[in-house]
């Protein structure tokens, strides 16, 4: 946080005054306009362009604005986009170092060797596309097109996607998966036979009641949901927030409830527990929408607030208060689904207890609880249809993970390490705007993997750890230079938005679009790319849906009307759910099938050992993830990440705050580089809390390289979701160490 | 202008929006922002603000400025005439708010609450980027104002009203 000060003490009330009186503001402008013309230059002499911002992937949409020297000044969120309502957020409107930073990639790299030591060297794109086409052949030879693999996460994905399946494979993987939302779909899914997906169809803007577990909504910076939290604030809603950390969004709560790490689902089952036997639940909801009612009543008939609180540690009358508040909102309350759930390796089952909850107050298909979304329908020029692969990363599973319903990037990472009993063959990974080293848990097996492939091409646009361990490095263009697919992202509304280029790429950097269609000439796939240029497919899909790249040069967002008017569910309307009993539920048939607990169940956790920590792990407002480290704009509003030490911790310790320490995981992991101790009362004595995203290793990213921890390393002990092979990542405990050397066993 | 800490998540895109609107050179800011944490676990409250000039009614900057640089213009914004300041930092150490910083161009620099938008009707970039819609800017002589309206619905605090500047930035608390 940029803050000039690190305290002002809080001063007493005082009365308001006035500022300055109307009309003066008029003269008082012109009269400095005049003195200081130059210094005063808005953004009136500015000439803009539309975008989609890429630093997340709430793909804001905006407006780049350049000066008369065509130099990039500041980007502005576009009015008309129900993503942002003309607000970006702080890394949005820092987006603009991402085309300044002066460490981007710059040239194609080929690895090479010289004087038996490794190092790039600089080629063509010529060079190095035919490169990566003569191995993907070569492995297309020996092992066939289904061992090669595409990890993507970003706009240029689509592309490579295409080149990936006309070669003749289906390994396709976003680590926005399996590490992160995916327990959370397949819970969904399972309950209502839809997830919730991205943006999330949560109606924050008009709850009553907002509930989030381990959410730290305004610490993540999703902008619509940040936006309508406010809205919420602003009209009266009540907030719980349950963490184990006292969150942004916990000091705007009425209730805060400091729970014990690893047994949120004990509180979701009292939740339950108090919502039903007190008959709270909405009677006609359950009983016309839902399956397994009477199961789940038995199913949580003891697990009374007095059983949670042994476990929790949240005092009973504390639940059965948030209980009852919860269900005085109803159905306006949205217990939030959050969004990384990867937590302890039972992340499907404590979010089927979320979904279920929000079944008994009513809330899905409410307003103030889960809205139904719409989403535009583009269509796409018709391609020949994609060879089916023989076989995918799917079998190399033994059988596992069938509900997984998108490709697991740590299935992906798994079947490209042979080993006997399991068809693991995959030798080569074409890895897009995703940093998998990490973004990956265990980056020992990452690294591992990585040594037994055949080919590792990077397309990226900042020298990552990931591109350190390439055969071949792309560089890709930033977002603000290039044309992308079309943002179609749900909402209340349907909406698109064009990404355009603001500027001229820098360096010898290239979009996605172009990389992807050379990469398919090489490989003699040009019939999945009919048009030479994005523009022309861009154009053709907008006229489709009555618009042009013209018209969206102009608009940057075109909003279009829900075709049937059903955002809430209507009174007593017969609804078909997407699931086997075609109701909400329950009870679920599916999970039983697939032979897991049909009902939520709470078991416990691991805990530390003495003198260690739980190791828990979040955002900042300012970055993303590992993306934003190095960004000048971003890195200047905060340059590292903290451990945040509970005072009773700290004394213990003899730790002061400021003073840079190493942490040591429970299986001997040292940090590579020494973390900022921040004491404060704001974290339980059993945990620590960082930023995600710190601790770069990379010398090439020269503002962040050795500033603060990577999370990352620290989690080697990786607990795997039985029902889609989400990674468990916050069963990893710390200490402190004063100096790096590693411990003698 | 008010500002309500109740809504402010202490994201700084109010900083990074002003840096881009202005020309801040990285490195340096005419807004900031400030965490106030209260308590022991688990009782505890922070506080959230976007700091700022606070346009002071009666300024110890505009007071010991030996060239007249800063001065208040028509309505009592404080402004620094880039020309005529000498970079004598004078002022710098009379703002009680830390409000100031030394331009590496060799002036004194600091929040003009984006005079040069409201002009053409617009808000200031902090007040018009924040996505919690936190701020409020306008004219307080008009009870209608957006700002005027809110601070007579809602408690607020001045910052250090004891130095006796009498500072013109409201808290919404």
């Amino acid at each position: 946080m940029k803050s000039r000060r690190q305290f002002i003490k809080i001063s007493s009330l005082s009365a308001a005054g006035l500022i300055f009186g109307g009309g003066l503001l008029d003269s008082l402008a012109s009269s400095i306009l005049k003195e200081n013309q130059s210094y005063f230059k808005g953004p009136f002499d500015f000439t803009r362009t539309p975008t989609y911002c890429e630093v997340c992937f709430w793909k804001c949409a905006g407006w780049v604005y350049k000066d008369e020297n065509g130099r990039i000044k500041k980007i502005i969120g576009n009015d008309d986009d129900p993503n942002c309502n003309g607000r970006f957020c702080p890394r949005g409107t820092g987006g603009v170092g991402m085309h300044y930073d002066e460490d981007r990639l710059k040239t194609p790299l080929i690895r090479t060797e010289e004087r038996g030591k490794q190092t790039f060297r600089e080629a063509s794109w010529d060079e190095a596309l035919e490169y990566i086409a003569s191995k993907m052949k070569e492995i297309k030879e020996e092992h066939g097109p289904e061992c090669t693999a595409l990890f993507s996460h970003g706009s240029g994905g689509k592309y490579f996607g295409k080149v990936i399946k006309g070669f003749g494979s289906r390994n396709i993987a976003a680590p926005s998966y399996a590490q992160c939302r995916g327990p959370r779909e397949v819970a969904f899914i399972a309950t209502y036979g839809s997830g919730v997906n991205s943006p999330e169809n949560t109606d924050i803007r008009d709850t009553k009641c907002l509930v989030l577990i381990g959410a730290h909504i305004g610490e993540n910076m999703h902008n619509g949901q940040v936006q309508e939290m406010s809205d919420a604030i602003d009209k009266g809603a009540t907030i719980i927030t349950v963490d184990p950390r006292f969150s942004t969004a916990a000091s705007k709560s009425k209730f805060w409830l400091p729970i014990k790490p690893a047994t949120d689902i004990a509180l979701l089952l009292s939740w339950m527990h108090v919502i039903i036997s007190e008959e709270l639940y909405d009677k006609k909801y359950v009983e016309k929408y839902t399956y397994g009612f009477d199961q789940l009543k038995a199913h949580v008939k003891n697990f009374t607030p007095e059983w949670a609180y042994g476990i929790t540690t949240i005092k009973p009358d504390q639940i059965r208060e948030t209980a009852r508040t919860m269900a005085h909102a109803a159905p306006a309350v949205l217990v939030h689904p959050g969004r990384h759930v990867t937590w302890y390796g039972d992340d499907t089952q404590r979010l089927r207890a979320v979904a279920i909850l929000n079944a008994l107050l009513g809330s899905w298909g409410r307003r103030g609880g889960f809205y139904n979304p719409d989403k535009a329908s583009v269509p796409h020029y018709h391609l020949p249809p994609y060879p089916k692969p023989e076989k995918t990363w799917r079998d190399a599973m033994g059988g596992k993970y069938i509900l997984a319903d998108l490709a697991l990037a740590s299935g992906v990472c798994d079947a490209s390490i042979p080993t006997p009993d399991l068809d693991c063959s995959i030798r080569g990974w074409i890895v897009n705007g995703t940093n998998l080293i990490n973004t990956l848990p265990d980056q020992k097996k990452t690294i591992d993997a990585i040594q037994k492939l055949d080919l590792l091409a990077v397309v990226d646009t900042m020298p990552m750890e990931i591109t350190g361990y390439a055969d071949v490095v792309l560089p890709e263009c930033v977002y603000l230079e290039r044309y992308d697919s079309l943002r179609i992202s749900q909402g209340r509304e349907p909406s698109i938005a064009l990404r355009m280029p603001a500027v001229d790429p820098l360096y010898n950097s290239k979009p996605a679009y172009w990389i992807a269609r050379e990469l398919a000439k090489k490989l003699d796939l040009l019939e999945y790319f009919p048009f030479e240029t994005i523009e022309e497919e861009l154009d053709w899909e907008l006229k489709q849906v009555g618009s042009s790249l013209e018209e969206m040069q102009k608009i940057g967002v075109k909003r279009l009307e829900r075709e049937v008017d059903d955002l809430y569910f209507a009174d007593g309307e017969d609804i078909e759910f997407d699931t086997n009993t075609g109701k909400i539920e329950l009870y679920s048939t599916v999970l039983e099938e697939e032979g897991f607990d049909p009902i939520p169940v709470y078991t416990p956790h691991p805990e530390p050992s003495e003198g260690f920590y739980r190791l828990i792990y979040g955002r900042a407002p300012m970055h993303t993830f590992s993306r934003t480290a190095n960004n000048p704009n971003l890195t200047d509003l905060m340059s590292e990440n903290s451990v945040w030490v509970n005072p009773k911790v700290a004394k213990e310790w003899d730790l002061k705050n400021d003073q840079y320490i190493y942490l040591e995981n429970q299986d001997g992991v040292v940090s590579d580089f020494p973390i900022k101790v921040r004491v404060t009362e704001r974290i339980r004595w059993d945990s620590v809390y960082m930023v995600h995203g710190f601790g770069h290793a990379d010398k090439r990213l020269k503002r962040c390289f050795g500033k603060g921890v990577s999370d990352t390393q620290m989690i080697t002990n990786v607990m795997i979701d039985p029902i889609m092979g989400g990674t468990g990542m916050r069963g990893n405990f710390v200490t402190f160490r004063f100096d790096n050397k590693k411990t003698e066993v | 202008m008010a500002i309500d800490t109740k809504k402010c998540v202490g994201c700084s895109d109010c900083v990074v929006a002003c840096q881009t609107e202005n020309n801040v050179p990285i490195g340096y800011c005419r807004d900031w922002v400030v965490e106030v944490m209260d308590g022991t676990y688990p009782q505890l409250e922070i506080e959230l603000r976007s700091e700022r000039c606070n346009h002071c009614e009666n300024s110890p900057c505009v007071r010991c400025c030996p060239t007249g640089a800063s001065h208040y213009a028509d309505g009592g914004i404080v402004l620094v005439t880039k020309n005529e300041c000498i970079g004598c930092s004078a002022c710098i150490a009379s703002c009680p708010y830390d409000a100031r910083y030394v331009h590496p161009d060799g002036y004194v620099d600091k929040c003009t609450f984006c005079l040069h938008r409201v002009k053409k009707g617009m808000q200031p970039a902090c007040v018009a980027v924040c996505p919690t819609k936190c701020m409020y800017f306008g004219d307080l002589n008009d009870p209608r104002s957006d700002v005027s309206k809110i601070l007579k619905k809602r408690k607020h605090k001045t910052l250090i009203p004891e130095a006796g500047t009498k500072p013109q930035l409201y808290f919404l608390i």
